[in-house]
C-alpha cells in the first residue's frame, strides 16, 4: 500500500481550523486583558481572565494537535515481508526481503556451502506490538 | 447579578456568555453531539474512500503487470466491483445447502473468467491471486458504500441514533477495512496470508510425498504418521485459494468407503482480545468457516459413518487472518503440528486411517 496520503484524506476541517483559531485569539485577549486589569489593580478580576485565557488556549492547542494525530493515522504503512531460505541438507539459512514469486516450498538456487537445491521454508511480516498492557 | 465578582464591564460579558452557553448547550446539545460524530464519522468516511481508492488502483496496476491486456481494463475492473450474489431462497430449507453451494460455484466460475478476459496472459496461480486482489477491492468498496449510506442518511434525517449506531460500529468496521487493504498487496505480491497457517501446517506435513488432485481444487497425500496413514488435505496452492475441503474430505471418505478412524481439521480461529496471536488450541466439531456449506458436508460424511472429528485452530484477529502472515503464526505451525501428533496419538490405533485437513487460504504456500 502506498504511504503516500490522499489531498482528501490529509484536509483538516477548515470548520474545525476557524474555530479553533478563534478560540486561541480569544484566549490570548484573554491573557492580555488579565494583564491590564492586575496593572489596574483589579486583581480578582485578573486571575478570573489569566485562568479562563489558560484553559482556552490549553482547549484550543491540544484539539489542533488531536486533529494532526489523525491526519498522521490516516498513512497506510506497508509491512515488510520477509522470506526465509534454508539448504535442507547442511542446514544453512538465509533471510531476506520477500520477492515477487516467492512462495514457501518453492526451490531455488544451489546453495552456497553444499550446492544443494534451496528453498523457501517460511514468509512472514515482523510486527511490533504497540498495544497497550493490561493487568488481566 | 454576575457570574464572576465585581461589577466591572468584563464581568457582565462573562456573566452573559456563561448564560448564553448554558442555554444553547440545554437546547442544542444533542444537536452539537450529533454534528461531533458526523465529523468522526466523516473523517473515517475520507479514510474508507482513500483505502478504496488504493484497493481498486492497486487491482488495476497489477492486472495490466501481470495480464499484460490489450486495453485498459478500469471499466471492467469497475464492473467487477460491484457484482453482487443473491442468497438462495430460505422460505422452505429443504436443499438450501446445495443450491447456496451452486450459486457459489457459479460466482466463483463467472469471477475467475472475469479475471481471465482482464489478464489474458495470467496462468491459474496468478488469476487466483487476481482473483484474491479483486475480492479484497470489492470488500472494501462494500464496506466504503455501506458507511457512505448511513452517514448521507444520517445526515439528511438527522436522526441521532442513526448516526450514533454508524459510530459505534466504526471502529470495528475500520479495522476490518485496514485489514483488507492489508491484504490487497498480500494478495497482489502472492505473500501467505494469517488464513493460510491451517494450510502451511498441511503443506510442511505432506512435503516430500506424492500429491494428487481431488476435488474441487484441493490436494491429498497420503503421509505415514505414528504408524497410522494419514490423508493430508489442503487447497491447492501456491495461488490463492480456499478449495472445497467439504468435497475434499467427502471424496476421500468415499474412496476408503467410510473406514477413517478421525478427522482430523485444521484452521485458523478468530482470537478474543488479551489471548495471544499464534495460540494452539483444541476442540472438537468441523473447524472451517465461510457460507457454511463444506462445514455441512464434512459433517454429513461424518455422521454417515460414525467417524469422529477433532479440531485444531491456531489464534488470531481478523486483521492478521487476511494481512501478510505474522512470524508468529508462522511459527506456530510447528506447535500446531505437534497437537495434531498428540491427537493421533491419543485418538486412534496404530494401523488405522485418519485425515487430517488444513482449511484456509493457502496463497503463497505451494505444497
Amino acid at each position: 500500500m502506498s504511504e503516500n496520503s490522499s489531498p482528501a484524506t490529509t484536509k483538516i476541517s477548515t470548520y474545525l481550523m476557524m474555530i479553533v483559531l478563534i478560540v486561541l485569539a480569544l484566549s490570548i485577549v484573554a491573557l492580555m486583558l488579565s494583564v491590564n486589569a492586575f496593572i489596574v489593580g483589579n486583581e480578582v478580576v485578573a486571575g478570573y481572565l489569566l485562568i479562563i485565557g489558560f484553559i482556552a488556549m490549553t482547549l484550543s492547542v491540544y484539539v489542533l494537535l488531536q486533529s494532526r494525530k489523525r491526519v498522521a493515522s490516516m498513512k497506510i504503512e506497508a509491512p515488510k515481508v520477509m522470506t526465509t531460505v534454508e539448504c535442507r541438507k547442511c542446514g544453512f539459512k538465509s533471510i531476506r526481503d520477500f520477492q515477487r514469486g516467492d512462495f514457501v516450498f518453492k526451490e531455488l538456487e544451489a546453495c552456497q556451502k553444499c550446492d544443494d537445491k534451496m528453498m523457501i521454508t517460511a514468509i512472514y511480516k515482523e510486527v511490533k506490538e504497540k498495544e497497550k498492557t493490561y493487568p488481566f | 447579578m454576575s457570574f464572576v465578582p465585581g461589577s466591572d464591564t468584563i464581568s457582565q460579558i462573562l456573566s452573559i456568555l456563561f448564560y448564553v452557553v448554558f442555554i444553547v448547550f440545554l437546547f442544542y446539545g444533542q444537536r452539537i453531539q450529533m454534528y461531533v460524530m458526523i465529523r468522526e464519522v466523516e473523517g473515517s468516511l475520507y479514510k474508507l474512500k482513500y483505502i478504496k481508492e488504493e484497493g481498486r488502483k492497486i487491482a488495476i496496476e497489477t492486472i495490466k503487470e501481470i495480464g499484460k491486456p490489450q486495453t485498459d481494463p478500469s471499466a471492467r475492473v469497475d464492473r467487477y466491483l460491484e457484482y453482487f450474489t443473491i442468497q438462495p431462497q430460505s422460505m422452505d430449507p429443504a436443499g438450501i445447502v446445495y443450491k447456496l453451494d451452486h450459486i457459489l460455484d457459479v460466482r466463483d466460475s463467472r469471477l475467475k473468467d472475469e479475471v481471465k478476459i482482464m489478464a489474458p496472459a495470467s496462468d491459474e496461480v496468478q488469476v487466483n491471486n487476481l482473483e484474491n486482489t479483486l475480492e479484497a477491492a470489492m470488500a472494501l468498496n462494500f464496506i466504503y458504500k455501506v458507511i457512505r449510506h448511513y452517514y448521507i442518511q444520517g445526515k439528511k434525517t438527522l436522526s441521532l441514533y442513526v448516526i450514533m449506531q454508524l459510530q459505534m460500529i466504526l471502529p470495528l468496521v475500520m479495522k476490518e477495512a485496514e485489514a483488507y487493504a492489508s491484504a490487497l498487496k498480500a494478495f497482489a505480491y502472492g505473500q501467505p496470508i494469517g488464513d493460510g497457517a491451517a494450510p502451511l501446517v498441511a503443506a510442511r506435513l505432506m512435503h516430500g510425498c506424492e500429491v494428487r488432485k481431488v476435488p474441487k481444487d484441493c490436494v491429498v497425500a497420503t503421509v505415514p504418521i505414528e504408524g497410522r496413514t494419514a490423508f493430508i488435505i489442503k487447497a491447492e496452492g501456491p495461488g490463492g485459494n480456499v478449495g472445497k475441503p467439504g468435497d475434499a474430505v467427502k471424496a476421500v471418505i468415499e474412496e476408503n468407503k467410510g473406514k477413517i478412524a478421525s478427522v482430523i481439521m485444521i484452521d485458523a480461529g478468530l482470537k478474543l482480545e488479551g489471548e495471544t496471536v499464534g495460540e494452539v488450541a483444541e476442540g472438537i466439531g468441523a473447524a472451517i468457516g465461510g457460507p457454511g456449506v463444506d462445514q455441512y458436508k464434512i459433517e454429513d460424511a461424518l455422521v454417515k459413518y460414525h467417524i469422529p472429528i477433532y479440531a485444531v485452530i491456531v489464534k488470531e484477529d481478523i486483521g492478521d487472518a487476511v494481512s501478510p502472515m505474522r512470524k508468529e503464526i508462522a511459527d506456530s505451525a510447528d506447535k500446531a503440528i505437534e497437537r495434531v501428533k498428540n491427537v493421533i496419538l491419543e485418538r486412534t490405533k496404530e494401523g488405522d486411517k485418519v485425515i487430517i485437513a488444513g482449511v484456509g487460504n493457502t496463497i503463497g504456500i505451494g505444497q
